[in-house]
């Protein structure tokens, strides 16, 4: 039976047309390994390296496939295709939660839940492996002599609205409408201070850029097209050479992304999946990823060591970020407040 | 005999007891059970239905649509009772506008702003849904509006599972904490029944006087058939002694008149013919009314034998009554009855038993004695036994064997002219062993017997 899952697992991977979107797939382990466990995720593949290379050491005969997509791919790839992966692991919480309220998650073992803190998972079904912080970027140039670097959205906006010519045009946000990440950060802080909309105003006076991916708004930064990128996800930022920009957490208060993971219902492997899954919260896996690659580790202790950071809430309230009418209005209000005549 | 099957009132009591308390523990733990989950539902409910209220009420007409406001701290608090996962769907005009288009609707659409309540299976899981109605101004025209917000409600089975099982739980400790409770009541409700038994046991064995003792009144019925039955027992010992004294009278009066009759034909005949027949009329007479006594005395020792109606009485005094009672009968054939009696010889015994014993051993002393002898009659203490002696000088056993001389009706082959019924022995013998004493006859050195009655001492 088993057999038969695995084989039939293996032959939809292998199928050459998956019905949705792939980024990169890359085999880990022997050539015919004796189980090959899939996994479906929106993290680079360089990142969890490392941890995926410790693991199979650690279980020799088995393989590893990694297969990369974007969130919504990813979403659809195990909603609406059925695709047999065994672990999928994403940064979209929302569409995450969405997986596991519509029950396409299988239930986790009890002590792999019970030794995460309580808002790291979510019921038995989803676990955060890794957190992140959201950050605000400043290219070098952005700060003239004497002027400080500012430590909350007040002082940013204060900043910005008392120099309008040097950051016209010069300011970069995510796009809301284009990425699901950034329409949960702005829905996020929206919904945590009212300084957000103050703040969406001041950018869209002074002609803001959006983009669609952290990538491209760190690289503007480097490259000087951009003074600031607001909501930027501290991995990417963090994860290449940082000189030339300064990353702030600000301190009213700084978004902690969850990357979570779950097992699917139609996984073909479900145990070896958990056992991955096992490896990946452990400690020594924990650190690896840090170490590797400035992920922060799932660590409850952060959080009190620093006040300012607020993890997104792992919850069915999420939900209400997929919306779509909801999710209409809170854009025409946002394109509202950026396009000011 | 056999003992009738015995069953322990305690165990049954306890054992019942057990049965009850696992009933009602089960129950206890049902309805708790049921309780809370109807009490945790009705609040999950308010909670839910304010919930889909307050989003169907937010939503309002705008121009380019219908304004929706999905808040994100609703779901979050939907779901914080219990980890519980969220379903919704918004219908406008009967066409689904947002949410879950599949989520099923409620049997009868909700007419006011007051939401209705389901259960419905979804997806993998059960899930209750608030259905709320209300209509909404569309492009002029008045759309109905359906919203339904479904949870699941498994926090609600766990809370109503536990507190079920703590009342089970209580309900267990309560039974347990009952049955040593439940052990003494059994203990205290069976005393009175023990203390009766003892004192109906301790009673001595003549004494059938109705039972008195106090008695709760659920015994009372019992105690009342015992001392009817102790009532019967009465009537039938008492008319088992009247028939004996009745029996006496009616055989001894017609023997004493016949006597009476041919005494009378006798003094008034001449005819010596007719007086020598007379005179054996008289004899039979007499034999006939000593064997009617001695059979009745057998029978009283038969009787009194098994009553073993003991008391403390001093036989040297009894061997001296019974001495001088039959001192006329002695005096009549010149026999000298000597007496060695100690002072005083306690026993335990029936004094009607012991009274025909002694009689029936002076007795036969006396009759089977010649004139002018010598009957010696000792009593005094020996060993752990009062022993009463009656020697004579007599004609003796004839060398028959004296076991033999006991048995019922047996007479010696010596007898000769001297009358009796052969009953006399037996009766002293019996008398004896009912009372744990012993009788003994032996031939007498130099001629005569020598009759030994023993009875312990006390
Ligand atoms: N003192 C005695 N001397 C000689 N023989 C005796 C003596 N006592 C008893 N016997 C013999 O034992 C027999 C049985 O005695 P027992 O007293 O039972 O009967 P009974 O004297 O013949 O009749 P009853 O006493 O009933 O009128 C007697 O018939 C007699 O032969
Ligand atoms: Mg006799």
């Amino acid at each position: 039976m088993r057999g038969i899952l695995f084989a039939f697992g293996l032959m939809l991977c292998a199928l050459p047309a998956l019905a949705f979107d792939i980024e990169a797939t890359q085999d880990f382990g022997p050539e015919a390994p004796l189980q090959r466990l899939s996994v479906l995720s929106t993290t680079d593949t360089a990142i969890l390296e490392p941890v995926i290379t410790a693991w199979l050491e650690r279980n020799p005969g088995l393989g590893l496939r990694y297969v990369m997509a974007s969130s919504q791919e990813v979403y659809r790839a195990i909603a609406e295709e059925g695709a047999a992966f065994d672990l999928v692991i994403s940064s979209a919480m929302d569409l995450q939660m969405k997986l596991a309220n519509d029950g396409h998650a299988l239930a986790l073992p009890a002590d792999l839940v019970a030794g995460q803190p309580v808002w790291a998972r979510w019921r038995d079904l989803l676990v955060s492996v890794a957190q992140e912080p959201v950050v605000l970027i400043l290219s070098d140039s952005a700060l003239r002599a004497g002027e400080e670097v500012p430590r909350t959205r007040r002082d940013l906006i204060a900043l910005l609205r008392d120099n309008p010519e040097r950051f016209r045009g010069r300011v970069g946000t995510y796009d809301p409408a284009e990425s699901g990440a950034g329409y949960l950060f702005a829905a996020q802080d929206a919904r945590l201070s009212d300084t957000f909309w103050r703040l969406a105003e001041v950018m869209g006076r002074l002609d803001a850029r959006l983009y669609c991916c952290s990538v491209d708004m760190i690289e503007a930064v480097r490259a000087g097209q951009l003074l600031v990128g607001y909501n930027v996800l501290g991995l990417y930022a963090l994860a290449g050479h940082s000189e030339g920009l300064t990353v702030v957490e600000l301190e009213d208060f700084t978004l902690t992304l969850l990357r979570t993971g779950l097992v699917p219902r139609m996984a073909p492997e479900p145990e070896a999946a958990v056992g991955f899954l096992r490896y990946l919260l452990s400690q020594e896996a924990q650190a690896l990823i840090a170490r590797g690659s400035g992920l922060a580790a799932v660590e409850a202790a952060a959080f009190e060591r620093n006040p300012h950071l607020r993890p997104i809430r792992l919850d069915p309230g999420l939900l209400a970020n997929l919306d779509p009418v909801s999710r209409q209005r809170f854009l025409a209000e946002w394109r509202a407040a950026m396009e000011q005549p | 005999m056999a003992r009738p099957v015995a069953f322990s009132l305690r165990r049954r009591l306890v054992g019942q007891l057990l049965a009850l308390a696992a009933v009602l523990a089960l129950v206890l733990s049902l309805a708790v059970r049921i309780g809370a989950e109807r009490a945790a539902q009705a609040t999950l409910d308010a909670v839910l239905g304010s919930a889909a209220l307050a989003l169907a009420e937010e939503m309002r007409a705008e121009e380019g649509g219908v304004v929706i406001d999905v808040q994100p701290a609703t779901f979050s608090m939907l779901a914080a009772m219990g980890e519980e996962r969220i379903f919704y769907r918004v219908d406008i005009g009967g066409q689904t506008v947002t949410g879950y288009g599949d989520l099923p609707l409620p049997e009868g659409l909700p007419t006011t702003l007051a939401p209705v309540f389901y259960t419905v299976p979804f997806r993998d899981a059960r899930i209750r849904v608030a259905a709320v109605a209300r209509s909404l101004r569309v492009e002029g025209r008045a759309s109905p509006v359906l919203v339904l917000l479904g949870q699941t409600r498994e926090g609600q089975g766990a809370i109503a599972a536990r507190l079920g099982w703590q009342a089970a739980a209580l309900g267990l400790a309560v039974f347990l904490v009952a049955i040593p409770l439940a052990l003494l009541v059994a203990r205290s409700l069976t005393a009175p029944i023990d203390r009766l038994a003892e004192a109906v046991g301790r009673r001595g064995p003549r004494d059938l006087r109705p039972v008195r003792d106090p008695a709760p009144r659920e015994l009372l019925p019992f105690v009342t058939a015992l001392n009817s039955f102790i009532g019967r027992l009465r009537g039938t010992l008492s008319q088992t002694e009247t028939f004996i004294a009745e029996a006496a009278h009616h055989i001894r009066t017609p023997l004493a008149v016949m006597r009476n009759e041919a005494e009378l034909a006798l003094r008034q005949s001449g005819e010596e013919a007719t007086r020598a027949r007379l005179r054996g009329l008289i004899r039979s007479a007499d034999d006939a009314a000593r064997s009617a006594g001695q059979l009745l005395d057998h029978a009283t020792v038969l009787y009194r034998a098994d009553q073993a109606d003991w008391a403390r009485l001093d036989l040297a005094e009894m061997v001296r009554a019974v001495a001088a009672r039959l001192a006329p009968a002695s005096e009549m054939k010149d026999i000298d009855l000597v007496l060695d009696i100690a002072p005083a010889l306690p026993c335990e015994g029936d004094a009607v038993l012991i009274e025909a014993a002694l009689r029936n051993i002076l007795d036969n002393a006396i009759k089977y004695s010649p004139p002018d002898t010598v009957v010696e009659i000792t009593a005094r203490i020996e060993g752990e036994t009062a022993l009463v002696r009656i020697s004579d000088r007599g004609r003796g056993l004839g060398g028959a064997a004296p076991e033999r001389l006991l048995r019922r009706f047996r007479r010696g082959d010596n007898v000769g002219d001297v009358t009796g019924s052969g009953l006399g022995l037996t009766i002293v013998e019996q008398a004896a062993s009912a009372m744990g004493g012993s009788f003994r006859l032996r031939a007498r050195e130099g001629g005569g017997a020598c009759a030994e009655f023993c009875l312990p001492l006390v």
